[in-house]
């Protein structure tokens, strides 16, 4: 590791030696949940704002094929005579009998089994419309309609995701408390070890402050030698991991771009431990100086 | 300096009523009063164990006393803030009993050390370093290490490292102590030419036959009470001569008006006397 010169033996403790390893791991482990919150937060809004605005109207068949036509044609009528309404698209049959055919098999599309009508509805953008106002539209003149908004299904979804995202936020506030834990240790340690030195530098007329510098100096240097080691650990896990999440299921997990941004803030873990790091050895020297002559 | 500067002068150290106890134990200073002029050179006289290491740790604020006033440079260090210790501390140059020398830095980084945490130019430490460590013979040896040199030439260091910042006060505790006669002379003739130039020179020693020869005064400790002997010679104070000691110290302190090869002129004298 770096030497600086420095009027205390620092650089020989044991303790300061792991130190970079530590912190490297600790910063790996932050890259680790802070890129994870990130694409959670991604996927998040991404899928809120793939669903929000549209509705599935479904209109369920009965024995007469003639009839259901002519209700298929009242309600597009009233969907082409709502201003909200931006687009509808009715799924035909054989996209409906794909989708169908993981769940029920090869009977879905033989015609044997009666198939509901689907039409997807996408929303203006401003439009304040529910889906029970419009499935009240709907019903007052069709029989058999039903609508979802997937509400309940992306609520849910939402909720998942966001208590995922406060569990990384833990991860990340754990990480920095146990680091700051890990620095007032290594440094009173310090102390200890270094009190012949530090009273010799007292007695010459150093300040705390000069003292302090000592140990703050040495945190720094540690704590950013350790943390560009756990970035470059990092950055190859976070490929590799969104590498195999995408080989997995490309339709779940829609495909995360990190921008400049996010690679900004991972880069700035290192710095921001290294730096938590080097205040927490000027505090914990500065508090157990102030104890002495 | 004019007479009624040295009448008015406060005392450069005053103790009143001093006492010392470490923990519970009795007292090993007890009633210590004294005054000790500007200028003024003592010796510390006593038996082993008679408090001489405490006392001067009560002067250069390694310890408080447990009763009395002690007041440093017309300070009363009871009432002084903690932030403005470092400040009086570099005003008193100390040779501890055992050096106590940092063993990770070379000779050189020991004696920048009081330029260094008083926040002296870099280029500054370099030259005065320098001069000093040349003028005390370890100019070979500035790149060692404390372990590495031998007890004379740690001696030296550590007189150095006192001295570097010229302060107003320097205390030595037995810096005679493991030296032969001789030598313990010529340390004092040391001292006496940085008396000279207008350090106040305290040194404790159960040396009584130097202290006798010489003549300064005495601060005598029995059983930690204390008397004072006046001096029977006042030392001359004259800041103007150039003699071949107290130049190099002088230059320390005129830096910069010196010609650049002042360093690399012949050894001085003093270096074959200390060596
Ligand atoms: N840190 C200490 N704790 C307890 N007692 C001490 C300590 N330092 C010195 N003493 C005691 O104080 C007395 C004076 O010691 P010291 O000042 O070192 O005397 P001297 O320097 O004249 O030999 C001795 O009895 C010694 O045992
Ligand atoms: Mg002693």
């Amino acid at each position: 590791m770096i030497r600086i010169r420095s009027d205390l033996p620092l650089d020989r403790d044991q303790l300061n030696r792991f130190l970079p390893w530590l912190i490297a791991f600790m910063v790996f482990l932050s890259v680790l949940a802070v890129a994870g919150m990130l694409v959670l937060h991604a996927t998040a809004s991404k899928w809120d704002r793939g669903v929000r605005g549209t509705m599935t109207v479904q209109i369920v068949p009965s024995n007469d094929n003639y009839r259901d036509e002519a209700r298929l044609n009242d309600v597009l009528t009233i969907l082409a005579t709502s201003p909200e309404i931006l687009r509808y698209d009715v799924l035909d049959n054989n996209e409906l009998v794909r989708l169908l055919e993981p769940w029920i098999g090869a009977v879905a599309g033989s015609g044997e089994l009666p198939l509901p009508k689907l039409i997807d509805v996408e929303l203006r953008s401003t439009a304040m419309l529910s889906a029970d106002a419009l499935g009240e539209r709907l019903t007052e003149r069709v029989g058999g309609v039903s609508i979802d908004d997937h509400r309940v299904w992306l609520d849910r979804l939402v909720r998942l995701i966001e208590t995922f995202e406060a569990l990384a936020f833990l991860v990340l506030l754990f990480i920095i408390l146990a680091t700051v834990g890990t620095i007032i240790f290594t440094t009173r340690t310090g102390l200890a070890v270094h009190r012949e030195a530090i009273e010799v530098l007292h007695l010459i007329g150093a300040h705390d402050l000069y003292i302090a510098r000592q140990f703050a100096r040495r945190a720094l240097g540690l704590g950013l030698a350790g943390g560009i080691v756990g970035l470059f650990l990092a950055v190859p896990t976070i490929w590799a991991l969104a590498h195999l999440a995408q080989t997995l299921d490309d339709r779940l997990l829609p495909n995360i771009q990190f921008g400049v941004l996010h690679w900004v803030i991972m880069a700035a873990l290192p710095i921001v431990v290294s730096v938590v790091a080097m205040l927490t050895a000027k505090v914990t020297v500065m508090r157990s100086l102030e104890r002495m002559l | 300096m004019h007479i009624e500067n040295l009448i008015n002068e406060e005392p450069i150290v005053r103790f009143d009523n001093v006492g010392l106890r470490y923990g519970l134990g009795s007292e090993v200073l007890k009633d210590v009063t004294f005054a000790l002029q500007t200028g003024s050179f003592h010796f510390l006289l006593g038996e082993s164990g008679a408090g001489k290491s405490s006392l001067l740790k009560l002067i250069y604020l390694a310890l408080r006393p447990s009763r009395g006033l002690i007041s440093l440079f017309g300070n009363d260090i009871a009432t002084t803030a903690r932030g403005q210790l470092p400040a009086l501390r570099r005003s008193v140059g100390v040779v501890f009993q055992e050096y106590r020398l940092l063993n990770h830095l070379s000779a050189f980084d020991n004696v920048a050390l009081p330029l260094r945490v008083a926040g002296v130019k870099r280029s500054e430490v370099e030259k005065h370093v320098g001069e000093l460590l040349t003028w005390v013979g370890l100019r070979d040896h500035m790149r060692a290490r404390p372990p590495t040199l031998s007890g004379g030439q740690q001696q030296r260091v550590a007189i150095a490292r006192a001295v570097i910042s010229r302060p107003r006060l320097l205390l030595a505790d037995e810096p005679t102590g493991n030296v032969d006669d001789t030598m313990a002379f010529r340390l004092v003739h040391l001292f006496e030419e940085l008396n000279r130039l207008g350090t106040t020179i305290i040194i404790a020693t159960h040396n009584h036959q130097l202290v006798e020869r010489l003549g300064h005064g005495s601060l005598h400790l029995v059983k930690g009470r204390l008397s004072v002997t006046p001096g029977r010679v006042a030392i001359k104070h004259d800041m103007t001569s150039e003699t071949s000691v107290s130049k190099p110290i002088k230059n320390l302190h005129n830096a910069g008006r010196e010609p650049e090869n002042e360093m690399s002129k012949p050894v001085l004298n003093t270096q074959k006397k200390l060596k």
